[in-house]
């Protein structure tokens, strides 16, 4: 049994019919896992027992009919803490890690009755745009094997894109949600930072970090989200606003809704498929109604430098804590306190993630603080400025994910700035704390494209609805991988 | 060469508080290693701070105590260094927007007023501890997250013993908020202290010295005293302070070179992502302004003005609050304020002294205390039952039973005296010849016969006034 031609709602009624038990659905998730992720590598963990328990629990206790996510099968990006299950952030320094706590969204989903059947791939403490940079395995992307998923929740992104399951969770502090998404052909949404508690993800950049929903379509995003938004009295940035239900206007439509479309984002660099889908896109919502028009965020193009500079200045202060003292790796030739600290984390972590440690190490610097930290953030207060003028006409931005479709395996790993380069219409959202979605707006080459819808914050709902628009006139989403699937 | 010296000092002080600045762990470090930490305290992966309201309050009333500037948003920033009991790697602390700056405070030395600025206050975390054992090093992380308040002081300290009444005025008046026990034997205050000196009129301060391991406010002044000493003699020959870190000798009242410092250390702050500016409203504040209690001069002049004490014994009276709240209970119990005062200083504190106890612990109330005071005052008991009586106070019995029950009632009724002067008179005629030709001794020999007479309960006035008349007829 594959999820292709499935959605969150059919398989529920499924088990709510007792066409299908809990444990069976679990069982039949995992064999397909075991079957085609020789392949794709989508997994770094699988909790076949734990998953199940629970599902033979379900089971025993009923589904719920009025809990949409009862019994369903989740896959949960590796850097998200799962109590007592192994969460590794993709890295040597937590490869025996076993939390003793569930993150607030893990509670949140087990509340729902979800099973969780694994945890999956990613770029080393989510740093990285093509899971290249994970310690473990490398993932492959189920359109074409030789291509990579995106990254970093590349594993949760190819996972649902080879019908493995039919949602996974993600991370996303400068496009590891949307970029994977664009690149596997799904629906991955970014909520506005404040919107999803960041307790027990393991972080990353602070400012930036949200999770967020990787589904086959826009209602089942929808759904995810309904049941992992919210306050949590442990994390103080999270929000304290009512979460709607974001499925109770999503068949609205776009009529007089208005867009807006970026001209920096349609500019050199980025693929001619790419801009041709996007255009063909601001056509269809021409069509039904909504005024899409070109409008300019002037200060785009300083936003890939001032994000790798703030989102690594947190970053080499978020893993200090990683030192070989309480968990994680320790070298085992350390003699000396000096070299607990320098022997456990040479080994431990992997090379991006030196790379961003250093780079933040030095921006945060006394010397290069005003010049390099400083800085970064006023920029990001401009960019700021920038979609709030938007926002001021617009109800919506449209604009390519990425500039191009996946890349090759191997192809951009050598070459640092062009891979932050894919990020720079992802990035300037996480500066801006706001939320988007991408969802599956064509193919180039039998590669997924990725369009990106970015909403004012805490406005999800817009975006749901006009992504829902969207799909119920387009077929994108009803292709499939030629991986993955029954074999 | 005539040199001037500058002090700085740093003072932490510890929060009372139930919980820790960013977890819920209780604040308590004396229990088994580790007992009072959950996983915010372990820095483990995933964990997020969250402030304690209680935190921000004391830290603001801490700002009224010191009449200082109260920033409307402050916001934390982290301080990284590396170090087993520092978990995040990073410290909790305000860098950028301290809680509140520029504040002041009032100290006396030889009877000279002198405002002492203040330059800053913030609020932080506190780490945990290490230990070495004979193969392992320990972590205990009980105390880490304990919240601190820092006070750093402008560079207007210029003797030793302007330091040691900065810190005593600090000490005096953060006890009186009642948001620290402030202690510095125990470590809930605690002092960093740096010195410089140069050539009188010359502008810029000299190379500044740190000094560490005082653990009284007697060792800061004789550290410091010896320090500014040393400098001087560096100085004179010819040599160069250097950037350096000393330690307090307690032994020989001296300070020992423990490291040269090679420029500043890089703490890498920045502001903490985690935590949002606080907003600090006018209400907030006046609401803890309100509550705030009396300080420590505005009780003193209260003394002073409406009870009729002398700055001497009001300045005694305010030293602690324990014993200045002391005071004022027994003056609202009807005890009067200048026997209550000379009670409190000669009395009660040689008793505390003597036991070596703070009040708190004694069986000695206020209620007892002023009962007695009561008796004194209203000529039930004499001064020197009284000692008797604070005795049994000390042993937690009520005064008016206890002299009761014991006969220490002093005999004052004159229609009961009259009695037994006449009696003594009459047996001893030689005492009043001699009284009449001038001998004062023989009325202090029928003022002993008396109180013989009446077992030392006769009240002494009485008798002086009885046996007056009677002698003068």
């Amino acid at each position: 049994m594959n999820y292709f031609d499935k959605d969150i709602t059919s398989i529920h009624q499924a088990l709510v019919n007792g066409d299908i038990t809990a444990e069976a659905l679990t069982k039949q998730t995992l064999d397909n896992i075991k079957a085609s992720d020789s392949d794709i590598n989508a997994f770094i963990n699988l909790d076949e027992d734990g998953a199940i328990k629970t599902a033979q629990a379900i089971d025993k206790n009923g589904i719920d009919p009025d809990n949409v996510l009862s019994g369903i099968p989740v896959a949960i990006k590796d850097n998200i803490l799962t109590n007592g299950f192994t969460t590794t952030a993709a890295s040597k320094m937590l490869e025996n890690f076993k939390p003793i706590f569930d993150a607030t969204v893990m509670k949140k989903l087990n509340a729902k009755q979800t099973i969780t059947v694994g945890k999956t791939n990613m770029d080393e403490f989510a740093m990285g745009g093509s899971t290249e940079n994970s310690a473990f395995k490398k993932t492959h992307n189920p359109w074409n094997l030789s291509k990579v998923p995106g990254g970093s929740s590349g594993g949760s992104a190819a996972s649902v894109a080879a019908g493995q399951i039919i949602f996974a969770l993600g991370s996303d502090t400068g496009g590891s949600i949307r970029q994977p998404a664009a690149y596997n052909g799904i629906v991955g949404l970014k909520p506005t930072y404040g919107r999803v508690s960041r307790w027990g993800l393991i972080a990353f950049g602070s400012s930036l970090d949200q999770i967020g929903p990787l589904t086959r379509n826009v209602l089942d995003n929808a759904l995810v989200l309904n049941a992992i938004a919210g306050h949590d009295e442990h994390d103080l940035t999270s929000s304290d606003k009512e979460v709607p239900d974001y499925t109770a206007t999503i068949k609205d439509g776009v009529k007089g809704l208005k867009i807006a479309l970026p001209k920096e984002y349609l500019a050199e660099g980025i693929d001619q498929s790419v801009k041709d889908a996007i255009l063909k896109a601001a056509e269809t919502y021409k069509q039904l109604g909504a005024t899409v028009e070109e409008v300019s965020l002037p200060h785009t193009k300083y936003g890939v430098a001032a994000y790798y500079i703030l989102a690594s200045s947190e970053a080499s202060s978020n893993l200090q804590r990683f030192d070989g003292i309480r968990y994680g790796y320790r070298s085992p030739e350390a003699k000396n306190l000096e070299e607990v600290y320098v022997k456990s984390r040479s080994e431990g972590f992997g090379d991006e993630v030196k790379r961003r440690i250093m780079l933040g190490t030095f921006s945060l610097s006394a010397g290069a603080f005003d010049a390099y930290f400083q800085k970064a953030a006023k920029v990001r207060t401009l960019m700021l400025n920038d979609f709030k003028n938007v926002f001021k006409d617009y109800d919506l931005i449209l604009g390519p994910t990425a500039p191009t479709t996946a890349f090759g395996i191997g192809e951009d790993i050598s070459d640092p700035v062009t891979m932050y380069l894919n990020d720079a219409m992802t990035i300037p959202v996480n500066l801006a704390g706001l939320p988007a979605m991408s969802i599956p707006a064509g193919f180039s080459d039998g590669l997924p494209i990725g369009m990106q819808l970015i909403g004012r914050p805490f406005d999800e709902a817009t975006i749901y609805k006009a992504g829902y628009a969207f799909e119920q006139n387009t077929d994108f989403h009803k292709e499939t991988p030629k991986v993955g699937g029954d074999k | 060469m005539n040199f001037e010296t500058t002090i700085g000092l740093e003072v932490h002080i510890e929060l009372k508080t139930n919980s820790k600045i960013f977890s819920p762990s209780p604040v308590d470090y004396g229990d088994e290693p580790n007992a009072n930490t959950n996983v915010i305290d372990w820095g483990y992966p995933g964990v997020l701070p969250s402030t304690n309201k209680q935190v921000v309050a004391n830290g603001i009333t801490a700002a009224l105590a010191l009449n200082a500037e109260i920033e409307r948003h402050p916001h934390f920033d982290r301080k990284n260094y590396f170090y087993p009991d520092n978990p995040k790697a990073y410290q909790i602390t305000q860098n950028d927007k301290p809680d509140a700056h520029d504040g002041w405070l009032e100290i006396e030395v030889d009877g000279k007023k002198k405002k002492i600025g203040i330059a800053e206050m913030h609020i932080e975390e506190d780490a945990g501890k290490n230990s070495h054992g004979r193969n392992y090093s320990y972590v205990d992380l009980n105390r880490q997250g304990t919240p601190l308040i820092e006070i750093v002081s402008k560079p207007e300290i210029s003797t030793p013993d302007e330091a040691y009444a900065y810190l005593e005025t600090l000490r005096q008046r953060i006890q009186f908020t009642g948001i620290s026990d402030v202690k510095m034997e125990e470590g809930s205050m605690r002092a960093d202290v740096n010195i410089s000196i140069r050539p009188v009129g010359q502008k810029e301060f000299g190379q500044k010295v740190e000094i560490k391991n005082m653990n009284s406010f007697n060792y800061v002044r004789k550290a410091l005293a010896y320090e500014q000493q040393r400098q001087r003699q560096v100085l004179m020959s010819g040599g160069k302070i250097q950037q350096e870190t000393r330690r307090f000798d307690e032994k020989n009242n001296t300070t020992i070179l423990m490291r040269v410092k090679e420029g500043a250390d890089d703490y890498r702050y920045f502001p903490e992502p985690d935590l949002p500016a606080l907003d600090v409203s006018d209400e907030w504040i006046n609401e803890l302004r309100e509550s705030l209690p009396e300080m420590p001069n505005e009780r003193k002049q209260r003394y002073v003005e409406k009870l009729g004490l002398t700055d001497y014994d009001a300045m005694v009276l305010t030293q602690t609050k324990e014993m200045s709240d002391f005071f004022d209970k027994l003056v609202e119990l009807g005890a009067d304020p200048k026997i209550a005062s000379n009670y409190l200083q000669v009395n009660v504190n040689g008793y505390l002294n003597e036991e070596q106890v703070d009040l708190a612990d004694t069986k000695i109330t206020p209620e007892n205390l002023a009962s007695m005071i009561k008796l004194i005052s209203d000529g039930t008991i004499s001064s020197k039952m009284a000692k008797k009586v604070f005795k049994a106070v000390t042993e937690g019995e009520e005064p008016k039973e206890f002299v009761e029950k014991k006969g220490l009632v002093q005999l004052s009724d004159p229609a009961k005296l009259q009695p037994i002067i006449d009696e003594i008179l009459a047996a001893n005629p030689q005492s009043i010849e001699d009284f009449n030709n001038g001998k004062d001794r023989a009325k202090g020999f029928l003022v002993g016969q008396i109180m013989k007479q009446t077992r030392g309960k006769a009240n002494p006035q009485v008798v002086n006034e009885l046996l007056m008349k009677a002698l003068n007829k």
